[in-house]
């Protein structure tokens, strides 16, 4: 029996057998199901963070509103922008309109990339603060300062920071190039890859709701 | 913009949607040998690389536990192959402490993730799951063989540390629960195996987390979209069920391992502290980690641990359940409850995982939420046991080898499973924890039960797989020595418990001016007891050989096997044996009554097939309509 028999099946129950219960095809359902566990890992992670946060006597709150909270609500911008692209590209695919539905991925791939290009800038300009996954490096402006402020805080700042938002980056330049090959092929595959594609993408969106007042806002420096 | 647009044939919503499991997925037969057996799509393939994968490992670990036995038997004995092999790690052919230990972490490592989580998964659920189902593949068959091979390819890290780990061990030290912060700060203590075998070891465990994960998304994908016409959720055989509930559990547990491994590995390369706390230091070198809780890695660790528990055991149950049914020519007792039972232990495994770290220091209170969701998995498991008994009575029984095995899984199962109760007291628990009950616990349940229903399984599914019978004199050779043998292994080792024996100890003698002499007096009764372990668990290993002839032997020369030699129910029955690339060979089964239809009154034999059409039913229309769309000479699934 041909899938179409099983999508359009009107038998008395979607759940007899012989149809695909969720009207759904394997790769959405597959999805949405890798979706889940993913969900699992950045949910461990985000616990761990939360634990080990507290657990701890003190915290670093290292972020002044401006630049830091600034630059970053920036990124988060453009990665709520490039979850708009996104479904303008499904819109687009579903009406049949290849061109444009190409035109909105690309230009969700350029809010993702512009994400990483400044996640990345955020990252190195952290970096030469002296900020370090096991710490603060010895002798930097950070080092100072933090010894001042909060000379009980565990070095799990920098920890939890680079593990955390590097999943995350990873997750986003995974897919930037997953939309890249959606791009290219749109003429030979369905709408329904693009749909599948934009659920991976506002997934990642998603994720970063968590991260951003996680790691970003619950560290904002409030004396500056 | 419209005009702009190139409207596109391939690129369609609904109608197109519908050609693509035709268009683009389907497959023919491979003709090549490496597409054909090593980089097979092809589900029953996959099936088989996964059980001899299994069967590697388990001769592997079964390998070091005699091992292990034999240093803590005979003390200070020179083993002249241990001298040859290991030079650096039993120096004159005997284990050093550290060598003991790497063989502890590496036989659980092995055992429970190469063995218990892809034989009964891996193995048969990918064999049988799409037939029983009357599917002709998983739903995404690329996906299925990638999962193999990155399984593959972390078994391969695994054994790769035997070599590598260096120092005289063959792995890391510190168990298979890899507990920081000895895990994350092994190699700054310089001790033996914490280096490159630990770093090896998370690789192993993160890609095996990756394999298991994407195999619980296409078991989950395929049971619920690939049913056939007629297979409704409560007509599929409860083997179905056991690997769907299993598939959730792998889904949801094993990407909070990666996630740990991810953290446990940069505090070990990247020097970060999530895992390891202040103030730790050798005498010689103090640790600049601070802050990190190795409490948190035990979190992480069993809230992914117990429900692995459950994904070794499920299936078991699945295939004890199918195979008492068959064999007692009874429906299985009371079919809807063990569905809900399965889930129920399912849904109550991700609740209990503190049970675990009882003596690691919790709150009370904590403690006791833990304690008192332990104890009620105890209500599931015993509407299981319930009703496997309940299949069993007043029937017919047929004592085949699968069905003493299945039997033997419902012993061991009771006989491992009632000590659960007794160690899920936090009381209870804390004297015995870190001794040989625990041990003998797990072993018995999660363990040799497991391995029963893995043997059950492949006794009954053997003819399936393989076209020829297994040896039925051989089987039942190798059943008794095997159940009598492990109730003779794990039984004693209860009473060492209780006396006080801890787990995890390379030695309990040591030698005082050439005299053997017990470490601890205690132990001293344990002495006999500690002798007859391991000859029991000599003889059962060396049992283990008769049930590799009886597999190799009945595959090329066993007596041939018809389409339906044990005159069971289910959709892998009705094919040909073995069955054919695409399971059903073009002909799409469409099903009409549940999966245990035995001793029917008024039906001509004894079973009913699920294909048998019922007449006083409406069917005959919908049989009319399927043969219709059959007819057009498409005649497949459509996995996408």
């Amino acid at each position: 029996m041909s899938t179409e028999a099983r999508v359009g099946n009107l038998a008395a129950n979607d759940w007899d057998g012989g149809a695909f219960p969720y009207r759904v095809g394997h790769r959405k359902l597959g999805m949405w199901l890798f979706i889940v566990s993913d969900a699992m890992t950045f949910s461990a992670m985000l616990i761990g963070y939360s634990y080990a946060r507290a657990a701890s006597d003190q915290w670093p709150t290292p972020f002044p509103f401006n630049p830091s909270i600034i630059f970053s609500t920036v990124m988060t911008l453009f990665l709520l922008a490039s979850s708009f692209t996104m479904v303008m590209a499904v819109r687009a695919s579903a009406a049949n309109r290849l061109k444009a539905a190409r035109r909105w991925i690309g230009a969700t791939m350029l809010g993702g990339t512009v994400f990483i290009v400044l996640h990345s800038i955020e990252w190195s300009h952290l970096l030469g603060e002296g900020l370090r996954p096991f710490g603060v490096s010895a002798g930097s402006t950070f080092a100072k300062e933090w010894a001042e402020r909060w000379p009980q805080a565990p070095p799990l700042f920098g920890a939890s920071f680079f593990a955390i938002t590097g999943l995350h980056m990873f997750h986003v330049f995974t897919g930037v190039i997953y939309l890249g090959v959606v791009a290219l092929r749109i003429g030979k595959t369905r709408h329904e890859d693009v749909e599948i594609s934009g659920l991976y993408w506002h997934f990642v969106d998603l994720v970063w709701m968590f991260v951003f007042p996680l790691i970003y806002l619950m560290s904002v420096d409030m004396t500056k | 913009m419209a005009e702009d647009d190139i409207p596109n044939e391939a690129h369609g919503t609904e109608e197109h949607a519908a050609e693509h499991g035709a268009a683009v997925h389907h497959h023919g037969p491979p003709t090549s040998f490496i597409r054909k057996y090593v980089f097979s799509i092809d589900h029953k393939v996959i099936g088989i690389q996964y059980l001899l994968l299994a069967l590697f490992s388990v001769f592997l670990g079964m390998l070091m536990s005699i091992m292990m036995r034999m240093n803590m038997t005979w003390p200070g004995h020179s083993w002249w192959l241990l001298a040859k092999l290991f030079p650096t790690g039993a120096p004159g052919g005997v284990m050093s402490p550290e060598f003991y230990l790497s063989l502890v972490t590496m036989h659980g490592t092995m055992m429970v993730f190469f063995v218990l989580t892809t034989a009964p998964q891996g193995g048969f659920g990918n064999y049988f799951l799409p037939i029983q189902i009357g599917a002709e593949d998983m739903a995404f068959p690329v996906l299925n063989m990638l999962s193999f091979w990155v399984t593959f390819l972390g078994l391969a890290v695994l054994v790769s540390a035997i070599f590598a780990a260096g120092n005289g061990v063959i792995g890391p030290t510190g168990g298979w629960t890899a507990y920081p912060p000895l895990s994350a700060i092994g190699d700054v203590l310089n001790v033996p195996g914490q280096g490159m075998g630990m770093n090896l070891w998370i690789i192993s465990i993160a890609l095996f987390c990756g394999g298991s994960l994407l195999g619980a998304l296409n078991f989950i994908t395929t049971l619920l979209n690939l049913r056939t016409r007629g297979m409704s959720l409560m007509r599929m055989p409860l083997t179905c069920w056991a690997w769907f509930t299993t598939a959730v559990l792998a889904l949801l547990a094993f990407p909070v391992l990666l996630a740990a491994g991810v953290l446990l590995f940069l505090d070990k390369n990247l020097g970060t502290s999530f895992f390891v706390p202040a103030g730790l230091s050798t005498g010689t070198t103090v640790i600049d980690h601070a802050g990190g809780s190795p409490i948190m890695w035990q979190h992480l660790f069993w809230f992914f641990g117990h429900p692995e528990v459950y994904i070794a055991i499920l299936p078991g149950m699945g295939a004890t359940s199918h195979i008492l049914s068959t064999f007692a020519r009874k429906p299985v007792f009371g079919y809807r409850a063990m569905v809900f039972a399965l889930f129920a232990i399912g849904l109550l495994g991700f609740f209990v995982w503190g049970h675990h770290m009882f003596i690691s220091g919790m709150s009370p209170y904590t403690g006791m939420a833990f304690s008192v969701l332990t104890l009620s998995i105890g209500v599931p498991s015993a509407i299981k046991t319930f009703n496997w008994l309940g299949t069993l009575w007043g029937g017919r029984i047929r004592f085949k080898t699968p069905m003493l095995f299945a039997i033997g899984f419902v012993s061991l199962f009771v006989a491992g499973g009632i000590t659960g109760l007794v160690l899920g007291q936090t009381t209870l628990d804390l004297s015995m924890h870190d001794t040989y009950f625990v041990l003998a616990h797990f072993h018995l349940v999660m363990g040799v039960a497991a391995i029963f229903g893995m043997f059950a399984g492949m006794y009954f599914w053997f003819p399936k797989m393989f076209g020829r019978m297994m040896n039925e004199t051989l089987g039942r050779i190798h059943f008794w020595p095997t159940i009598i043998g492990v109730y003779c292994i794990f039984i004693p080792m209860h009473v060492m418990g209780i006396v006080g024996m801890p787990r995890r100890y390379s030695q309990f003698y040591e030698i005082v001016n050439g005299q053997v002499q017990m470490i601890y007096n205690f132990n001293r009764p344990t002495v006999p007891l500690i002798h007859f372990v391991t000859w029991a668990a000599i003889i059962t290993v060396s049992a283990q050989v008769i049930f590799i002839f009886n597999f190799f032997w009945s595959m090329f020369k066993g007596q041939k096997a018809t389409d339906n030699p044990w005159e069971a129910t289910t959709l892998e029955w009705t094919t040909a044996t073995p069955p054919p690339h695409d399971n059903f060979g073009g002909r799409v089964p469409t099903v009409y009554r549940g999966a245990y239809e035995f001793s029917v009154p008024g039906a001509p034999d004894d079973f009913v097939m699920q294909t048998t059409p019922d007449e006083t039913e409406a069917n005959i229309v919908t049989t009319a309509g399927t043969h219709a769309v059959q007819g057009k000479g498409d005649g497949h699934n459509g996995h996408g």
